[in-house]
C-alpha cells in the first residue's frame, strides 16, 4: 500500500480522476457510440421525428426513475411508483371530470401520492420490514384502488382537455414547436434533483443513511425520518408523472405505469444505483434510463418482433449488471 | 497421556506477529484453563487447532502423533471440536437437526425420528432428557443453546474440546449447569481447553491453567498451586509495554467541574443496575471490567441508543435521559461506537464526507453543504489526527485499521463536543496508530474535553486514565481509584470478581 499523508491535491487533477472512474463517463461513451451505430445503420435514427419521439417517451419513466434513485440510495427501493403514479392519476382525473378546476385536481392526486409514499415509510421504519414487501403489496393496494375507483373503465379527459390548454400542454405541446414541454419538465426535476442530489445536506442524509445505518444513527442523524421522507419524495414523484401521462394520454387507463418499476429499478442499477443503498447518482441513473431507451428505440427501428423485446432488453440489462459486478470485482482486487 | 501436543506455534498476520513459539499440552480426561486479555492470541490459537488458520511453523501432535491440519474438516477428523463464544445454530431448526446438521448436508434425505432419537441419546447424559430434540433451537434458554452447541460439537466423536467463554453470556444458575455438563464430558476422557475470564469458572472447573500475553504462554501451573495473585499478574504483565502521555495534574473535581452526572442509572434489560458516577471537565474517566461486564451498554444506555429502566444522566445541568441519540449528540455529548466498521464508519465512502456526517449542521447555509468549508475541516481533521491516506478523497474501506480509527475519531471530534465517550478506541490498530490515538485523547482532555474512555485491554486504561471506575462481571459498579490506586493487581482483584471469590475461595475448592 503507498499511503503518504495528508497532501493538498490538486483540484483540477482531482476531478479529471474523479471523471475518469465514474460510471457516468463510460456511460455516456456507451450511449455515444450507441448513437453512431444507429444513425450509421439506420436513416430514421437521427431523423427529427425519431429524437423527438424518444424525448417525449423519456419524460414518464424519468421522473418516476428519479424517485427510484432517491429510495435506491436511502437503502430501500420502491415497486409501487407504476401504480401510485395511476392512482394519483385517477384521483386528479376523477375530480376534474366531477367539475374540479385543474391545479386543485392535480393537488388531490399528489396528495394521494404522498400519503402512499408516507404509509409506506411509516411500515418500513417502524416495523422494520423489507422495502420489497410492504411496496409490493402497495403495488397491488393503489391498483386495486384504480380498479374499484373506476370498475375497470378507463377515464377518457378528450373533451374536458380541451377547455383546459395549459394542462394539454404539459403532456403534448412542444416548445418552439420542437422540444416536447414533457421533456423540458423532466429535464428541469433531473437538474434539480441532481444538484440536489450533490449538494443538499438533506440529500447527503440520505447518503448516510443507505450507506451504513447504523454509523448515520450514531452520527446524530434521524435514519427514520430520512428514509420516510425518501418514500415521499418516491411517491410524489411518481404523483408528478401522472400528471403528464394524464395529459399526454388524454385520460387514464387502469394499467397505466404496468412494469414501470421494473423500467426505473433496471434503469438505476445499470446506472451504478447500489442495490444496497448509499452509492449512486440521479444522472447516472437517468443515463441508464437512457441506455435503455435507446435499446428499445434500436429493436423498434429495426423492427424487432414485439415477443423478443423484453426478452432482449432484460438480457441486455443482466449482461450491464453482470459486467459490473466484475469490474468491481477486479478494481477491489487491484486495490488490497 | 497427552491428548493433544502443540511445539512452537508461532503466527504472523502481515508483520504483525500474534504467537510466539506457543508450547501446549492437554491430557485425556483434564480441563486446561487458558485465560488472557483480549489479544492475547487466545482465539488465534484455537482456530489453528481447529484448522481455520495455519500456524507459520511449529509441530501439532494428537496423542503423540504428528498431524498436520490445513482445514477444519481434518481437524474434525481427529477429534477435535470447537464450541465457539457466539452461538451459532440454526434458529428455526430443531434441536435434532441442528446436532447433525454436517450430516444432513452430506445425506441424501434423513429419517427425523431416527435423528431425533440418536440426539436424545447423545444429549441424555448432557442434561439429564431435559432438552426436546424436537423443539425450535429458539425457544430454548441460552445455557441450553449453549449445551446444544456442545452436543452438536461431540456428536461427531469427540476427543478434544475448545470451549471459549462458554459462560460470557450466562447466568450464574445456568453457568452451574453448563459446568455439570462439563464435568461429565471429563469422566468420559475429554481433553478440554477451557477459556475464561472468570476466576470463579478457572477455579472451580480446571485442573490446569494457562496464561497467554501478547502471543506468549507465560505460564501453565496445576490449579492447587495457581492462586489469582499470581494470574493477575501473569495476564497484566509487569512491564508496561507502551509509553503514555502523562496524565493530567491540575484536575478540580469540584461540583462545579462536574460535566456528566449520571446517578441510578440502571438498564431495562437487566444487564447493570444502579450505576453513578460523576465526569469533571478535561478528566479521562477509564471504565474496567471484564468482557461481558455491560461497559458498553452503560455507555448505550447514557447516549440513549439502549432503553433504560430508570436513572438520570445530568448533562449540562439538565436531564437528558430519554432524549433521542441525535439530540444528546447535538448538545454535545457524543459516542465513538466500539465497532467501527458496523456503527462507525460510511466505508464506501470517502475521507471527506466521512468527516462531515456529524457536522452537517454546521457547514449547512439554506440546506445546502458549504462544499468549500467541508473540505477544508475534513482537510484540517484529517491532518491533525495524521491520517495517513493518498488525500481526503481515498475511500476509507481501502485504509488501514488504524488510519480508519483515526478517520473515525476525526468524524467525532468535529463536531467539537463536550463529552466524548470512546468504546475501545484502538480495537485493532496497530503499535503506532495506538500512541498516537492516546496522544489525541490526552491533547482532547487538556483541552478541556472530558473522556469517558471503555478498553479491554486493562494496560490502556490504566494508562490512559486520570481515574478508573470498576465494574465487577455482573454489571456491579464497585468503585473506582485514582493515583497511584490504578494499578493492575488492585482493578483485577476488583473486576475479575476476585474480591467475591476470595471469600469463599476454600470452599469452592474443596468442592471439587
Amino acid at each position: 500500500m503507498n499511503e503518504t499523508q495528508v497532501k493538498k491535491s490538486s483540484p483540477v487533477l482531482d476531478f479529471f480522476k474523479r471523471l475518469k472512474n465514474a460510471r457516468e463517463t463510460s456511460l455516456i461513451l456507451i450511449i455515444v457510440a450507441i448513437c453512431i451505430v444507429l444513425s450509421i445503420t439506420n436513416p430514421y435514427f437521427a431523423k427529427w421525428a425519431n429524437i423527438q419521439t424518444l424525448l417525449g417517451s423519456i419524460a414518464i419513466n424519468g421522473i418516476l426513475t428519479i424517485g427510484m434513485i432517491i429510495v435506491m440510495i436511502s437503502g430501500g427501493l420502491d415497486l409501487s411508483i407504476g401504480a401510485v403514479m395511476c392512482m394519483s392519476m385517477a384521483f386528479s382525473a376523477k375530480a376534474i371530470t366531477l367539475g374540479v378546476p385543474p391545479i386543485l385536481a392535480i393537488l388531490i392526486g399528489l396528495v394521494g401520492a404522498a400519503v402512499c409514499g408516507f404509509v409506506i415509510g411509516q411500515i418500513v421504519t417502524k416495523l422494520n420490514l423489507s422495502h420489497f414487501i410492504v411496496t409490493l403489496c402497495f403495488m397491488g393496494i393503489a391498483r386495486g384502488v384504480v380498479y374499484v375507483m373506476t370498475s375497470g373503465i378507463s377515464i377518457s379527459l378528450v373533451s374536458n382537455l380541451k377547455t383546459m390548454p395549459t394542462l394539454a400542454f404539459i403532456g403534448s405541446g412542444y416548445i418552439g414547436g420542437t422540444v416536447p414541454m414533457s421533456f423540458v419538465i423532466f429535464l428541469a426535476l433531473a437538474i434539480a434533483a441532481d444538484l440536489y442530489a450533490r449538494k443538499s445536506s438533506g440529500m447527503r442524509k440520505v447518503y448516510y443513511t443507505g450507506s451504513n445505518e447504523m454509523a448515520a444513527k450514531h452520527s446524530g442523524i434521524k435514519i427514520n425520518r430520512v428514509k420516510v421522507l425518501a418514500c415521499v419524495a418516491c411517491s410524489v414523484l411518481a404523483g408528478i408523472a401522472s400528471v403528464i401521462y394524464m395529459s399526454k394520454y388524454s385520460g387514464v387507463s387502469v394499467s397505466a405505469g404496468e412494469g414501470a418499476e421494473m423500467t426505473a429499478l433496471s434503469a438505476a442499477v445499470i446506472g451504478g444505483v447500489s442495490m444496497n443503498g448509499g452509492k449512486g447518482t440521479v444522472a447516472g441513473g437517468l443515463l441508464g434510463l437512457l441506455f435503455i431507451v435507446l435499446i428499445q428505440d434500436a429493436m423498434n427501428l429495426f423492427s424487432v418482433q414485439a415477443f423478443w423485446q423484453d426478452l432482449i432488453r432484460y438480457v441486455i440489462v443482466l449482461l450491464a449488471v453482470i459486467l459490473d459486478v466484475l469490474q468491481e470485482r477486479a478494481r477491489k482486487k487491484k486495490n488490497s | 497421556m497427552e491428548a493433544l501436543q502443540l511445539r512452537d506455534i508461532s503466527k504472523s498476520f502481515g508483520r504483525n506477529q500474534v504467537l510466539f513459539s506457543i508450547d501446549f499440552d492437554l491430557q485425556a480426561g483434564e480441563i486446561h484453563g487458558i485465560m488472557g486479555e483480549n489479544g492475547a492470541g487466545k482465539s488465534t490459537l484455537m482456530n489453528i487447532i481447529y484448522g481455520n488458520l495455519k500456524s507459520d511453523g511449529g509441530e501439532i501432535r494428537v496423542d503423540g502423533n504428528p498431524v498436520t491440519i490445513n482445514e477444519v474438516s481434518d481437524a474434525q477428523k481427529l477429534g477435535i471440536c470447537f464450541v465457539e463464544q457466539e452461538i451459532a445454530l440454526c434458529q428455526d431448526a430443531t434441536v435434532a437437526e441442528n446436532i447433525f446438521m454436517a450430516r444432513i448436508n452430506q445425506g441424501k434425505g434423513f429419517n427425523m425420528k431416527k435423528l431425533a432419537e440418536e440426539a436424545r441419546q447423545i444429549l441424555e447424559p448432557l442434561c439429564g432428557g431435559s432438552i426436546d430434540p424436537y423443539e425450535i433451537v429458539e425457544k430454548l434458554p441460552i445455557s441450553n443453546q449453549q449445551v446444544v452447541e456442545i452436543a452438536k460439537a461431540i456428536s461427531n466423536n469427540c476427543r478434544i474440546l475448545i470451549l471459549d467463554e462458554p459462560t460470557s453470556s450466562l447466568s450464574g444458575e445456568e453457568a452451574d449447569a453448563l459446568h455439570r455438563v462439563i464435568q461429565d464430558l471429563k469422566k468420559r476422557g475429554i481433553g478440554i481447553i477451557y477459556i475464561s475470564h472468570r476466576m470463579s469458572d478457572i477455579f472451580g472447573q480446571c485442573d490446569r491453567v494457562s496464561v497467554l500475553r501478547d502471543g506468549t504462554m507465560v505460564s501453565t501451573r496445576p490449579i492447587a498451586e495457581a492462586t489469582v495473585q499470581q494470574l493477575v499478574n501473569d495476564m497484566a504483565g509487569r512491564e508496561v509495554d507502551i509509553l503514555y502521555p502523562p496524565k493530567a495534574e491540575d484536575l478540580q473535581r469540584t461540583e462545579e467541574n462536574v460535566v456528566l452526572d449520571v446517578q441510578g442509572l440502571t438498564d431495562a434489560e437487566g444487564r447493570f443496575s444502579d450505576v453513578n458516577f460523576k465526569l469533571y471537565k478535561g478528566e479521562i474517566l477509564g471504565f474496567a471490567g471484564l468482557l461481558g461486564a455491560g461497559r458498553s451498554e452503560i455507555m448505550q444506555g447514557l447516549t440513549g441508543l439502549r432503553p433504560m429502566k430508570g436513572g438520570k444522566v445530568i448533562f449540562h445541568g439538565r436531564d437528558i435521559m430519554g432524549k433521542s441519540t441525535s439530540a444528546i449528540f447535538q448538545d454535545g455529548l457524543v459516542m465513538l461506537p466500539e465497532d467501527r466498521k458496523k456503527q462507525g464508519l460510511f466505508l464506501d465512502m470517502d475521507i471527506e464526507m466521512n468527516t462531515s456526517a456529524a457536522y452537517l449542521q454546521q457547514i449547512t447555509r439554506g440546506g445546502m453543504i458549504q462544499r468549500g468549508k467541508e473540505h477544508r475541516q475534513a482537510e484540517e481533521m484529517s491532518k491533525s489526527m495524521n491520517v495517513r491516506c493518498t488525500g481526503i478523497h481515498q475511500i476509507v474501506r481501502s485504509l488501514s485499521g488504524g488510519n480508519q480509527q483515526k478517520v473515525l475519531l476525526a468524524k467525532v471530534l468535529a463536531k467539537r463536543p463536550d463529552v466524548v465517550i470512546m468504546d475501545e478506541p484502538t480495537r485493532g490498530v496497530d503499535v503506532g496508530a495506538k500512541a498516537e490515538i492516546h496522544r489525541l485523547l490526552r491533547q482532547l482532555a487538556s483541552e478541556g474535553v472530558s473522556v469517558i474512555m471503555v478498553s479491554s485491554e486493562l494496560n490502556e486504561v490504566m494508562g490512559m486514565s486520570d481515574r478508573v471506575v470498576m465494574l465487577d462481571s455482573s454489571g456491579c459498579l464497585v468503585g473506582d481509584v485514582t493515583g497511584d490506586d490504578i494499578n493492575s493487581d488492585h482493578i483485577m482483584y476488583y473486576i475479575s470478581d476476585a474480591y467475591k471469590y476470595q471469600e469463599k475461595n476454600d470452599e469452592v475448592t474443596e468442592h471439587e
